[in-house]
């Protein structure tokens, strides 16, 4: 039998080419109407009054008023409402829909529509705290006062956006039986249904959900699409046609979610051998006006404090920061990325501070199998870093260079960074609040249907499933069916998100495989259905933030070179190497993929992505004043994959999606730092910032 | 002149005479060719590049005006030649594809390049494809299969 890591052509992928793939964008209905925001111009304040116009036949505006139920988007914590309420928290607050056949003579109406304001003072520092969390390892404290030298940094990070290329979209309309049907570009249906049944009170049948082809997403489509199906849901119920809500990209850089900026504090007690003994960390996210999932975020990045390294004393405290600026939310890493690039620098730092080789002293810190992680759980599972730093340092010369390029005065630099993710849901998630559910239906023509809510938004899902379930059956790939879910159809196997899918869904639907191998009935119509039951040795204590956050993970290293120009500053990455444990590929080619694409958004991350919030508007507007990598700006990438099978999943693979990007930040800003010999303690390092580090020493 | 006409992959068409519409409009909206993606509406991500007389243009910013008399492909024109399966079979066989939002305007960004330069060096591939975003791929598989294809499809171009 063939490795199951050896690549087969996407089975999406031509239809993509031909332009043929169905987006939101692209499907139209008979008598469908369009829909746009009009959105709130101040920051913070209360609305005093909305004047309308009379509107002429099939225009409609829908606001709160027309609300039957809930205003609020059922995400984590309930706070958003989906039409502002009188109080308004941000800028860009949705206020009310103007729907219609014609958006020329929507854009008329809405120049129609006065609002009128009394405006308050917003806030946009860190004084609110809406979400604390802590949790503690060892004795922190007596470490501390034991400490010969006690060493303190501070880090800032700033916004990402998703940038997906594909604007946010969603369509809906009613269905004869009095069911509302929503098409869009989303991450998880369910998220999508349940918010649409929470905001209308209506009954579970009433509310279908289906996937359109997704044109990327990254953790921007994962609780944002429900704000708008919420609305569409109010506005359908009013119009009763079709109604097609797409974002022009101005509208999805200023309002949707982005990363959650970051300030993060670390304190470590450094022993007379200059080993680290134990960290103090201090972690603020700013959720904007609204905290939605942002609780997630924040546990994510806290559990990620001590890196890949194993400290035994640990002090952990976090806080959500309500701000007046246009909230934040999931993106890629959630959490981890703004951690990583804390902990990787100042690793860095303390080893210089204590005048130490960074490389040796990181090594001697390394988290190994047995070890307790950050939350006092327990890596159980084989960890091969080493492997993975050597191979990757082999090829990438990082020793000779960094050697050359410590010594001299050439403007050039080489970083790396050591890292791991949690694959699945943090804590007990998945066990308590997702509980995935997949289905395997094989029907009389001995054809076998995937049924799941997994969404593939181009991480390559429509071709893995199939592969890992035509390979337990031991049948040709194309006796598989996996359409884009329809919650009509599909049981909820889970959001899309969290690196669980291959692992957690792909597990359970190699369960279902291997069952229906052993009861297959060649043209008989066979159903499995299979549960996710968490493995009884994980323990986790949400209260105290203790046990095993996450039953596996995946690790990785990257290497970065860099050259800065002296005179402008400017940073170019000249060579890319990574190492990566994601178990086992299900298809190396998917995953290489994967790496060259979340690597891209890691080093941007770091060194280019720069937007900010001016008085809560976000200042950059556009892809042309939000940069994002282009083909010029990336070298060629050289990907290493180390098999090291995780038991419970499916061929042994693990997480691999949010992986690729942790790394990138902190890897290209040791790299930038050795080129010019300075600390960067912020990101994005851009040319301004640069400067100023050479100009202050 | 009361009415714009062009050749709409390979026939003649006319529109009615509205120089300022966007071409994009046009082509999505009149033409149902849905190949051609809107991503940013403002010249800067390439999802909705054509071609007009064998050139990439972004067809967000081309005002209906502009093409009177000229030579319009989309993808949904260009999917029919030989070239095109070439480009294809490439972009599949390296990678080249993710979500796919930015594929089409990729492959016609490729079709120009090698129309104009049918063997590129991978500095000048990188240089053609930079009017295309495409943030899930970081181009690498990209890059390689518009080189795989300029070899597989030698004397095509
Ligand atoms: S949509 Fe035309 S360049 Fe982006
Ligand atoms: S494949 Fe998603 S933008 Fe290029």
């Amino acid at each position: 039998m063939s490795d199951i890591s050896k690549s087969i052509p996407k089975l999406d992928a031509a239809s993509k080419i031909a332009g043929e793939a169905l987006y939101v964008s692209d499907i139209s209905m008979p008598g469908m109407l369009y829909a746009k925001t009009v959105r709130s111009t101040i920051v913070k304040g209360k609305i005093l009054s909305i004047e309308k116009p009379s509107l002429p036949e099939g225009y409609f505006i829908i606001d709160r008023q027309d609300i039957p139920s809930r205003n609020v988007v059922k995400i984590i914590f309930e706070d958003m409402p989906y039409f502002a309420t009188d109080h308004i928290e941000h800028y860009g607050e949705p206020i009310l829909l103007m729907v219609g056949p014609h958006l020329d003579m929507m854009d008329e109406l809405i120049k129609k529509i006065k609002i009128e304001y009394a405006e308050a003072t917003p806030l946009f520092d860190f004084k609110d705290s809406v979400v604390h969390y802590e949790y503690a390892k060892g004795d922190p404290k007596s470490v501390f006062e034991r400490a010969s030298q006690i060493i303190e940094m501070t880090y800032e990070t700033g916004y990402q956006e998703q940038a997906y290329i594909e604007p946010q979209g969603m369509l809906a309309y009613p269905e004869v039986s009095g069911k509302m049907t929503f098409i869009g570009s989303i991450q998880c249906p369910y998220y999508v249904k349940n918010a649409v049944i929470h905001a209308l009170g209506c009954s579970e049948d009433q509310v279908r959900v289906i996937q359109a082809t997704v044109g990327g997403a990254f953790g921007g489509k994962e609780e944002f699409p429900s704000l708008m199906a919420c609305q569409l849901a109010v506005a359908v119920q009013k119009a009763q046609k079709p109604i097609k809500l797409i974002y022009e990209r101005e509208e999805d850089m200023e309002v949707t979610t982005k990363r959650h900026p970051s300030k993060i504090s670390l304190k470590a007690s450094v022993d007379e051998f200059g080993n680290v003994q134990g960290i103090i960390a201090q972690v603020s996210l700013d959720g904007g006006a609204y905290v939605g999932l942002s609780s997630v975020v924040l546990s994510r990045a806290m559990i990620a404090a001590s890196g890949a390294y194993t400290f035994h004393h640990l002090s952990v405290q976090g806080d959500v920061y309500r701000t007046n600026n246009v909230p934040t939310g999931a993106f890629r890493g959630f959490g981890a990325p703004q951690m990583f690039f804390a902990i990787e620098m100042f690793m860095n730092h303390i080893a210089k501070a204590t005048h130490q080789d960074p490389f040796a002293f990181r090594m001697r810190h390394l988290a190994r199998q047995g070890d307790q992680t950050s939350t006092s759980g327990k890596f159980r599972d084989p960890i091969i870093l080493e492997d993975l730093i050597q191979i990757a340092t082999q090829k990438a010369k990082y020793h000779q260079k960094a050697k050359a390029f410590s010594l001299t005065d050439q403007y050039k630099g080489i970083g790396m960074s050591f890292f791991l993710h949690g694959c699945g849901f943090t804590g007990s998630g998945e066990s308590t609040h997702i509980k995935a559910t997949v289905r395997l239906h094989k029907l009389i023509s001995d054809k076998v249907e995937i049924q799941v809510a997994a969404v593939d938004m181009g991480q390559g899902l429509k071709t893995t499933l199939p592969k890992l379930v035509a390979k337990i059956l031991e049948i040709p790939i194309h006796q598989v069916i996996f359409e884009s879910p329809d919650t009509d159809v599909v049981p909820d196997s889970g959001p899309t998100v969290a690196s669980r899918t291959t692992m957690i869904v792909g597990g359970l639907l190699a369960r279902a495989a291997k069952e229906l191998k052993g009861v297959w009935q060649s043209g008989i119509d066979q159903v499995i259905t299979k549960r996710y039951e968490q493995p009884s040795y994980i323990e986790w204590d949400e209260a105290t933030m203790k046990g095993d956050a996450y039953p596996a993970y995946s690790w990785g290293v990257n290497i970065v070179e860099v050259e800065v120009d002296r005179l402008t500053m400017q940073v170019k990455v000249k060579n890319v190497v990574s190492a990566y444990d994601v178990g086992k590929a299900i298809d190396e080619q998917i995953i290489r993929g994967q790496a060259d694409g979340g690597i891209t958004q890691g080093i941007a991350y770091g060194y280019l992505e720069k937007m900010v919030s001016q008085k809560g508007r976000i200042r950059q507007k556009n892809m042309t004043d939000y940069l994002i990598p282009t083909s010029v700006d990336i070298p060629k990438m050289e990907t290493i994959l180390i098999d090291n099978p995780y038991p419970l999943g499916p061929y042994g693979a693990k997480g691999a999606g949010e992986l690729t990007l942790v790394g990138g930040a902190p890897a290209v800003c040791l790299a930038i730092e050795m080129a010019i010999k300075r600390h960067i303690t912020k990101i994005p390092a851009t040319p301004e910032y640069l400067m100023e580090l050479i100009n202050h020493e | 002149m009361n009415e714009i006409i062009f050749t709409l992959n390979g026939k003649t068409v006319s529109c009615p005479f509205e120089p300022t519409r966007r071409l994009l409009d046009v082509l999505r909206q009149d033409f149902n060719l849905i190949g051609v993606k809107e991503g940013c509406g403002e010249g800067e991500c390439g999802a909705c590049s054509i071609l007009l007389d064998h050139n990439v243009v972004n067809s967000c910013i081309l005002p209906l005006g502009n093409v009177h008399g000229k030579d319009i492909m989309t993808i949904e024109g260009f999917k029919t030649t030989k070239r095109f399966k070439v480009i294809e079979q490439a972009f599949i066989e390296m990678g080249a594809v993710q979500c796919g939002f930015c594929t089409p305007g990729m492959v016609m960004s490729t079709e120009s390049l090698l129309h104009h330069n049918p063997h590129p060096t991978d500095q000048e591939i990188k240089i053609a494809l930079s009017g295309n975003l495409c943030r899930c791929t970081g181009y690498n598989m990209i890059i390689d299969a518009v080189k795989k294809a300029s070899i597989v499809g030698d004397g095509l171009w």
